[in-house]
């Protein structure tokens, strides 16, 4: 079946199999690796992409059929040219990952968290979270480069 | 794993959905939010040959309160009921709920009216719609019905949804004033089928005395279940903590969980008891009162 999806702002026309999950289509059909597959059940969240610059999806657990005619913005689409996203340095500044595997995830979902509560609290934090396992780091660091990243966003003038 | 292979059809109305699922018949399945659907294909539990997409069609993706009632779309996220003030401040049961339904990332993508479609016995929208007396309404051809939640639950996986039909809307009751409600569920952890799970809900009437009463149990045999004998006893009485053990008793006596990694089967019993007997705590402090 064709479709025609747009990936971080890049316009793709494919042809794939109805049961084809978005997750491998990424990685598989057009090589952004970035999107990690994990659990591949639903319950890890290192898949999670963002749909319509709006919802923090679980890309395993959606058909890559059901982009058809949206937008996806993956862990590949958050960096402008060499400098990283507010949330990807703050990730880098506070130690917020360790083996990386859960990262880009994170990010996803957090991105879509600052979206709609720019100054979330700790809880707020932890409980957007709740849905992405990390092996690693305890959550301590990632929570504090949410925390971050939520400064070094709401200080910047809107659209940038 | 991956899904078996299967056709995919996008609907972008309900007629064009209603269309494909006539022509199907029973090996075609609805596709709505797919956060249960979408596993189930992968462990192979599930192999429709045709899935019908009914995301294209965003006029199913509403949450409205009218004629005494809140209505929510086939197409409706778990998210939107999280975020809705008019949930926050009427529907308390459901307001509960909604924050706990799966996880925050599932919920972005999961809908009310599938997961009520959905039927799993550990469910969380089934026990509510059973204890606030919610409807569903289901259209095929030959017209459209409404569904009282307790007809729609058929059994584990199965609902009063017939061949060539769908489930367009979830209706529940506007509790009064003096009505409210309280979600209760023990998971292992965010995202885990629940352990047990109980809804409650009640009118606490001017004279004192409990109507109304709504109370229902999840992960507690092969699809969630009302506690007829708990209802009857809160109905009429004044609410007290003896009352609440008694409530809570029949709960425990009526769950039929099985035993798994979550649990043993007496421990299970037991927290349907102990959730039903918080839920109502929860409520009556809700209403201003204290159980004593």
């Amino acid at each position: 079946m064709k479709i025609n999806v747009t990936i971080n702002g890049t316009a793709y026309e494919r042809d794939v199999e109805p049961r084809t999950l978005l997750a491998y289509f990424l990685r598989e059909e057009l090589g952004l690796t970035g999107t990690h597959v994990g659990c591949d059940s639903s319950s890890c969240g290192v898949c999670v992409v963002v749909l319509d610059g709006e919802r923090a999806v679980k890309s395993c657990t959606m058909f890559a059929v059901m982009a058809d005619g949206h937008e996806i913005t993956t862990v590949e689409g958050l960096a402008n040219g060499a400098t990283l996203h507010p949330l990807q340095q703050a990730f880098w500044d506070c130690h917020g990952l360790q083996c990386g595997y859960c990262t880009p995830g994170m990010l996803m979902t957090s991105l879509v968290l600052l979206k709609n509560n720019p100054d979330p609290s700790e809880p707020e934090i932890r409980e957007a979270l709740a849905g992405n396992l990390c092996r690693c780091t305890g959550y301590q660091n990632i929570v504090k480069s949410v925390q971050q990243a939520a400064r070094e966003l709401s200080a910047q003038p809107v659209g940038s | 794993m991956f899904p078996a292979a299967f056709d995919y059809l996008s609907a972008h109305s309900v007629d064009e959905a209603l269309a494909a699922l006539l022509k199907h018949g029973g090996d075609a399945r609805i596709l709505a939010g797919g956060q249960s659907l979408i596993p189930a294909m992968r462990y192979r539990l599930a192999r429709p040959a045709v899935l019908v997409d009914i995301n294209p069609i965003a006029s199913l993706a509403y949450l409205t309160e009218t004629g005494g009632q809140l209505r929510i779309g086939a197409g409706l996220r778990d998210f939107a009921m999280e975020v809705s003030p008019v949930v926050a401040q009427r529907y308390r049961l459901i307001a509960d709920a909604a924050a706990v339904v799966a996880d925050p990332v599932v919920r972005q993508m999961g809908t009310v009216v599938g997961s009520l479609c959905h039927n799993d016995p550990a469910g969380d929208w089934s026990v509510v719609a059973l204890a606030s007396r919610a409807e569903v309404v289901v259209r095929g051809k030959d017209g459209t019905r409404v569904v009282p939640i307790d007809e729609f639950l058929v059994d584990s996986y199965t609902t009063a949804v017939a061949e060539g039909e769908m489930a367009l809307e979830a209706r529940f009751p506007t509790p009064s004033d003096r009505t409210s409600g309280s979600y209760q569920k023990i998971e292992r952890k965010v995202g885990d089928f629940a352990t047990a799970a109980a809804g409650v809900q009640f009118t606490l009437n001017a004279d004192g005395t409990i109507a109304n009463a709504g109370v229902a149990i999840g992960a507690a045999g092969p699809k969630a279940t009302r506690v007829l004998e708990a209802e009857r006893l809160l109905d009429g009485a004044r609410p007290s903590a003896d009352l609440f053990r008694a409530a809570a008793a029949e709960a425990r006596k009526i769950a039929d969980p099985a035993a798994d990694t979550r649990g043993d089967v007496d421990y299970k019993k037991a927290m349907a008891g102990v959730l039903v007997q918080r839920g109502l705590v929860a409520t009556l402090e809700r209403l201003g009162g204290t159980a004593r």
